[in-house]
């Protein structure tokens, strides 16, 4: 599922002394399959523009295209939208509202009005990508679990709507190294399994370093830069001048050249970075 | 868009009116609302409009802001005006219709009603248009506190009142923002007849409230830490003064009581 944004403009209040551009002029085009990274400082428009993907804000001005289709004109049929791009809110569990895990993850599914036992087949698909045991939990009220599982069971009930294009922002906010890990865990094997179309929203440079084919940099409701995670992170002044950063290691790779290392500048991966610094000292060795 | 709902609609200024005390604002806003219930003649009403023009016009208040608090209530006054004047029962009638009568009492009790009821929003509009939503809660503090011996709990009144206050706006974003997240998973709260929309408000109003009481205990827990223990011995940051202009406008609400009072005659 491609979706291509033609000169998005969004502006909050508008009319009254409070007008802001919250988007300005954005435009970028995301291929179907792929896993984008969209990072920018707090403010920068991220969540703003996510919200227009799947029509829950619309446009000042300017178009978005999912599959060729123009989902910014009127009179089109939103529910639908919302089937092919689901959103996962930040701290989606503070939306859980059910009586249990069960009930809480088919509300999606139930809202798009599939049978039974479509829906019995989706809760326990979703749970399963987010490694939450189905039969031990299904009953159990999901105010009863940890943070992390109660944040998992909350994009689980998204991804039991099975959306072509699945939208988070910053899933992993807030929780502890262990919680964090296994969701992203899930994220990933998610896109490889189902060749869903991700956006992942970050503040975690390290993150999308690891998971994404492609970022995207927001910077005052602009798209600023935009490609590979090697291209993108070789702008290390103007990420860090816009309040952002690179890859730790990354800054790591930069020290060792300093001290007389001739690594890779690209390396932005702990495990590039291992084999590489392990192929250099095995070379010394020698 | 929810967010758009204005709360609480303090326009803030530096008027005289926005300067004097919170306690004398109130005090006097409610003799103002007194006094038009003193007048029992159309001329009073008049120095009333006078006496409001000026001061809306002292305090800087753009003239839209007047009507737009008048709007909320323009279906209560169309009902005042037709009870009124279709049940009051006078000497001359005028026309009649079954049961009902339009007579010249009914017409004159409705000028009456209407004129009371418009006034008594505008004027307690200034009040709440001048007066930082705070420092309202602070003069109903002070103004109760004489009353805490026979067991007002002023402090805490004023206290909830704060909190209420401040937490409006954050439940107004946390309210969008679930609407958002619900609609996200694809509920739908615009369509299906009464029962259903009022089923389709459950995904928002359970969350709305776990997340409430949630932050009620982190607000206590953090209340707490900076040890806070109620009223008992606590001072303010911001010290209320009965200042010159303070008595200035006493002494004009009473002169404008006392016109009041001699065009009953």
């Amino acid at each position: 599922m491609s979706i291509k944004v033609n000169n998005l403009t969004f502006k909050y209040m508008v009319g009254t002394p409070f007008e802001k551009t919250a988007l300005d002029n954005v435009s970028l085009e995301i291929n179907d399959g792929e896993f984008i990274g969209l990072i920018g400082h707090t403010g920068s428009g991220k969540s703003t523009l996510i919200q227009h993907l799947n029509g829950l804000l619309k446009p000042t001005s300017g178009e978005i295209y999912i599959d060729n289709e123009c989902i910014t004109s009127k009179g089109i049929d939103l529910k639908k939208i919302r089937q092919l791009v689901g959103l996962v809110f930040q701290y989606p569990e503070h939306q859980l509202f059910e009586e249990t895990v069960y009930k809480d993850v088919s509300y999606g599914p139930k809202n798009l009005g599939l049978d039974e036992e479509e829906i019995d087949n989706r809760v326990k698909w979703a749970l399963n990508i987010v490694g939450i045991d189905y039969d031990k939990y299904k009953d159990v009220s999901p105010f009863d679990l940890s943070g992390g599982q109660k944040r998992r069971v909350a994009i689980a009930g998204v991804i039991a709507m099975q959306p072509k294009v699945l939208i988070l922002d910053e899933p992993t906010a807030g929780l502890d190294p262990k919680g964090r890990d296994e969701i992203l865990q899930n994220i990933k094997n998610l896109h490889k399994k189902s060749k869903m179309t991700i956006i992942l929203v970050s503040h975690s440079m390290d993150d999308v370093a690891e998971l994404a084919d492609k970022l995207i940099v927001m910077y005052r409701g602009k798209n600023i830069i935009q490609g590979t995670p090697k291209e993108v992170f070789r702008n290390v002044e103007t990420l860090e001048s816009i309040g952002l950063a690179v890859p730790q290691v990354k800054y790591l790779v930069q020290s060792l050249n300093k001290n007389g290392f001739n690594l890779n500048e690209d390396i932005i991966t702990v495990k590039e970075a291992k084999d590489a610094i392990l192929k250099a000292l095995r070379r010394e060795k020698k | 868009m929810i967010k758009d709902i204005t709360l609480g609609q303090y326009l803030p200024g530096d008027s005289v009116i926005h300067r004097l005390d919170p306690r004398v604002k109130i005090i006097l806003s409610t003799l103002y609302v007194i006094n038009l219930f003193i007048i029992n003649k159309f001329i009073g009403y008049l120095y009333v409009a006078i006496f409001t023009a000026f001061v809306i016009f002292i305090a800087k208040i753009p003239f839209k802001y007047i009507m737009k608090s008048l709007k909320p209530i323009i279906w209560l006054l169309l009902f005042t005006a037709v009870f009124n004047v279709l049940l009051t029962p006078g000497e001359i009638v005028y026309a009649k219709f079954g049961p009902f009568a339009i007579t010249d009492k009914g017409v004159y009790l409705a000028g009456f009603m209407i004129i009371r009821i418009v006034f008594l929003i505008v004027g307690t509009s200034v009040l709440t248009l001048t007066t930082s939503p705070i420092a309202l809660t602070d003069g109903i503090e002070l103004l109760l506190n004489p009353f805490k011996k026979i067991g007002v709990p002023a402090h805490e009144l004023a206290m909830m009142m704060t909190i209420a206050l401040r937490f409006i706006p954050t439940l107004i974003d946390e309210t969008d923002k679930i609407i958002k997240a619900q609609k996200a998973r694809g509920a739908d709260f615009e369509s299906g007849n009464i029962i259903n929309r009022a089923k389709n408000l459950i995904p928002i109003l359970v969350p709305l409230f776990i997340n409430s009481f949630r932050r009620a205990d982190e607000l206590a827990l953090a209340m707490e830490a900076r040890c806070y223990r109620g009223g008992e011995g606590r001072t303010r940051m911001k010290q209320f003064n009965i200042e010159k202009n303070d008595y200035i406008s006493i002494i004009v609400m009473v002169g404008f009581i006392i016109i009041s009072i001699l065009s009953r005659r």
